[in-house]
C-alpha cells in the first residue's frame, strides 16, 4: 500500500510520507545523494510512469485512429481511455479534453483560434506575474490583429491588484488569462473571484493551470474557467504532453488550429470540412505514449493525495522561507498569504547564477535566472533570482540541508 | 568534479571576479547582453601607435564566470595586433562551442579555467559574452581604417 500525505497533518509527519515515495523514482537511485528542488521547471517521473509508457510500447505499439487492425485498435483504446481519464481528472467531459505538446501549445491553440476572431478595438487582460507562455502568443496576437493588452500590476507582496483588475475589465474586453500559480513567486491567484468577476462582465477566463495541476486537484467545473492549459511534465509526467481544456461551446465557435491528418472529417481538392471535438485541434499523429504516461501519473498524484501534498509543498516552503530570512542579504521575493510551493530568492553581492552553482556543489538543484517571467523581475527591479520549488518526493531534510548551504553560501561567493 | 584542477580553475574565476585588474567605468558604449540571466557588459579597445592593442577595459554587471571571462580575455589580447586578436577569440569561443577541444585552451593563460565551463551550456554564454563584445570593437576599429583608403 502507497503511503499518501494527509491534510493538516504536521510538516515531519507529511515529510516521512515523501521519503518513503521517493523509493519510487529511479532516478534518484542513479543520483541518491540529489536534492532536487527544481520541481516548477519540471518534476521527476515515477515508476508507474515509465513502466505505463513502456508497456504502451512493448504491446501496443501502433498508429491511432481508422486502423483495421487489431494492434491498432488497441493503441486507439489506449489513448482514449488516457483522454477519459484525463478528462475525470479535471472534471471535464473528453470532448472537451484535448491533448496538446504541453501548456505553451495549448495557449497558443486560443491565441491562434479564438483570438483570430478578434481585432481593433478588443481588449486582452493577463497580468505581469504571466509566464512568457501566457504573454507571448497574445503580444503576437495584438501584432496581429491590432488587440489591445492590458496588464494587472503584482504588489510588492507578489499578490495582483484585484481592485485595478476590476478597472481593467470592460466591455472592450474579450478574454483574461492568467495563470492559477505565480511560477516565480509561488502565489496562488484568487481564481475563483476572478472568473466570477469576469464571467459577470461576460468575459471568457483562460487560466494557466502548469504550476496548479501538480499541486491541486482541477475541477473545471467548480474553476467554471473557459479554457485550463497545463502540461504532463510538471506533474510528474511525460515531456511532450498537455491538455487544452475548453468549454464545447467554445471550442465548436472557435476555427481549427493545425491542419492536417486527424483533425478534418472530409478534405477536397477545394478546401477540407473540420472534424468533430476534440479532433478537430489535433492535428497530426498524437503524443500517445506520452497521453498513457500523463494518465499514469495523473493516478499516481491522486492516488498519493494531490491536495495534501500541495498543502505539504507549501508547508516546506515556509519553512524554507523561515530558514533562509535570517541569512545577510537574502531577499525572497513576494510574500503572498497564499504561497504554494515556490520561493524565489536574491543573495545581495552574488548573481543568482553562481548562488545555484554552489547549491549544485552540494548536489542541490534550484533554479537560477529569470525563470521566463522578464517583465515580473523587472516589477522587481531585479535580473535574475534563484528559485527552490518543492515536489513530492521532497522531505524537511532536503530543506533544511539547502538552508545550511545557502548560509554560507555569502562568504563563498 | 573529476578534473584534478577544478578547483584551481574556479580560484582563477574567483580571483578574477573579485578583483579584476581591467573593470572600470566606460561612457556611451552599447552594452552587449546575455537576455536569458541578464547579464550586461561592454569592452573598450583602444589601439597604440604601432597598430597593437595597448589598452583594454569593460564594465557591466553579471556572474562570476562572465566578469572574470572579460577581465580575462582583456589581460590576453593586450599586445595583440587587431588581426590576432581576432582569432585569438574566435579559437576560445570555437572551444566554448565545442568546436575545438578543451586542451585548446592551456595556451591561454587565465582562461584555461573555462575549460570545466565549455561542459556547461548555460554558463558558456556568460563566459563568451565579453568575448563576443570584444569582437564588436575590433569590427568597429576596422572601418575608420577601410575608410581612409577611399
Amino acid at each position: 500500500m502507497r503511503p499518501q500525505f494527509v491534510m493538516h497533518a504536521s510538516v515531519e509527519e507529511n515529510s516521512s510520507v515523501a521519503g518513503a515515495l521517493k523509493g519510487e523514482f529511479p532516478l534518484f537511485d542513479e543520483q541518491p545523494e540529489l536534492i532536487y528542488l527544481d520541481n516548477a521547471a519540471t518534476a521527476q517521473k515515477p515508476l508507474s510512469v515509465l513502466d505505463a509508457e513502456r508497456d504502451f510500447y512493448l504491446k501496443s505499439c501502433a498508429n491511432v485512429h481508422r486502423a483495421i487492425h487489431s494492434i491498432g485498435e488497441e493503441a486507439t483504446a489506449r489513448y482514449e481511455e488516457a483522454r477519459r481519464r484525463m478528462a475525470r481528472f479535471i472534471g471535464a467531459r473528453p470532448e472537451e479534453t484535448i491533448f496538446t505538446h504541453g501548456t505553451t501549445e495549448s495557449i497558443n491553440l486560443v491565441a491562434r483560434t479564438y483570438g483570430e476572431t478578434l481585432g481593433p478595438g478588443d481588449e486582452i487582460i493577463l497580468s505581469v506575474m504571466e509566464h512568457h507562455a501566457n504573454m507571448v502568443p497574445w503580444q503576437q496576437l495584438a501584432e496581429r490583429r491590432g488587440v489591445a493588452l492590458k496588464f494587472i500590476p503584482v504588489s510588492e507582496e507578489g499578490e495582483l491588484d484585484m481592485a485595478e483588475y476590476g478597472r481593467l475589465l470592460s466591455s472592450k474586453t474579450r478574454l483574461v488569462a492568467l495563470t492559477m500559480i505565480s511560477n516565480v513567486l509561488g502565489t496562488i491567484n484568487p481564481v475563483d473571484s476572478i472568473v466570477e468577476t469576469a464571467h459577470a462582465a461576460g468575459v471568457p477566463v483562460l487560466l494557466d493551470a502548469a504550476q496548479a495541476a501538480p499541486s491541486m486537484s482541477l475541477d473545471v467545473k467548480a474553476l467554471r474557467a473557459d479554457f485550463v492549459a497545463f502540461s504532463g511534465h510538471k506533474m510528474y509526467g511525460p515531456f511532450g504532453i498537455g491538455i487544452l481544456y475548453g468549454t464545447e461551446r467554445m471550442l465548436d465557435a472557435m476555427p481549427p488550429f493545425m491542419g492536417g491528418g486527424d483533425m478534418i472529417s472530409e478534405v477536397r481538392l477545394e478546401g477540407f470540412s473540420a472534424n468533430e471535438l476534440p479532433y478537430k485541434f489535433e492535428a497530426g499523429t498524437p503524443a500517445i505514449s506520452q497521453a498513457v504516461g500523463m494518465e499514469a501519473a495523473a493516478d499516481w498524484l491522486f492516488g498519493v493525495g494531490l491536495d495534501a501534498l500541495g498543502e505539504y509543498e507549501s508547508a516546506l516552503a515556509g519553512r524554507f522561507m523561515e530558514g533562509i530570512k535570517g541569512i545577510p542579504g537574502i531577499r525572497i521575493l513576494g510574500s503572498a498569504a497564499r504561497r504554494a510551493g515556490i520561493v524565489a530568492f536574491t543573495l545581495e553581492g552574488a548573481h543568482a547564477h553562481d548562488v545555484a552553482a554552489y547549491l549544485d556543489r552540494y548536489h542541490i538543484a534550484v533554479r537560477a535566472g529569470h525563470h521566463c517571467a522578464h517583465p515580473l523581475a523587472r516589477r522587481f527591479g531585479i535580473t535574475s533570482s534563484a528559485r527552490a520549488s518543492f515536489g513530492t518526493y521532497n522531505t524537511c531534510k532536503d530543506v533544511d540541508t539547502a538552508i545550511r548551504v545557502l548560509s554560507r553560501a555569502g562568504e563563498a561567493l | 568534479m573529476s578534473d584534478p584542477f577544478a578547483a584551481v580553475y574556479e580560484e582563477i574565476i574567483h580571483e578574477h571576479y573579485k578583483r579584476p585588474k581591467y573593470r572600470r567605468i566606460l561612457d556611451s558604449l552599447p552594452y552587449v547582453e546575455n537576455p536569458s540571466c541578464g547579464d550586461r557588459l561592454r569592452v573598450s579597445i583602444t589601439l597604440g601607435s604601432d597598430g597593437r592593442i595597448a589598452e583594454v577595459a569593460f564594465d557591466g554587471s553579471g556572474c562570476s564566470i562572465s566578469m572574470s571571462s572579460a577581465d580575462i580575455l582583456a589581460e590576453n589580447i593586450i599586445g595583440k595586433t587587431p588581426d590576432e586578436a581576432r582569432q585569438y577569440i574566435e579559437t576560445f569561443l570555437a572551444v566554448l562551442r565545442g568546436e575545438l577541444d578543451v586542451d585548446k585552451l592551456d595556451a591561454f593563460g587565465d582562461a584555461v579555467a573555462f575549460k570545466g565551463v565549455a561542459r556547461l551550456p548555460v554558463r558558456v554564454k556568460c563566459a563568451a559574452l565579453a568575448w563576443r563584445a570584444a569582437l564588436t570593437r575590433l569590427d568597429a576599429l576596422e572601418m575608420p581604417l577601410t575608410d581612409t583608403t577611399s
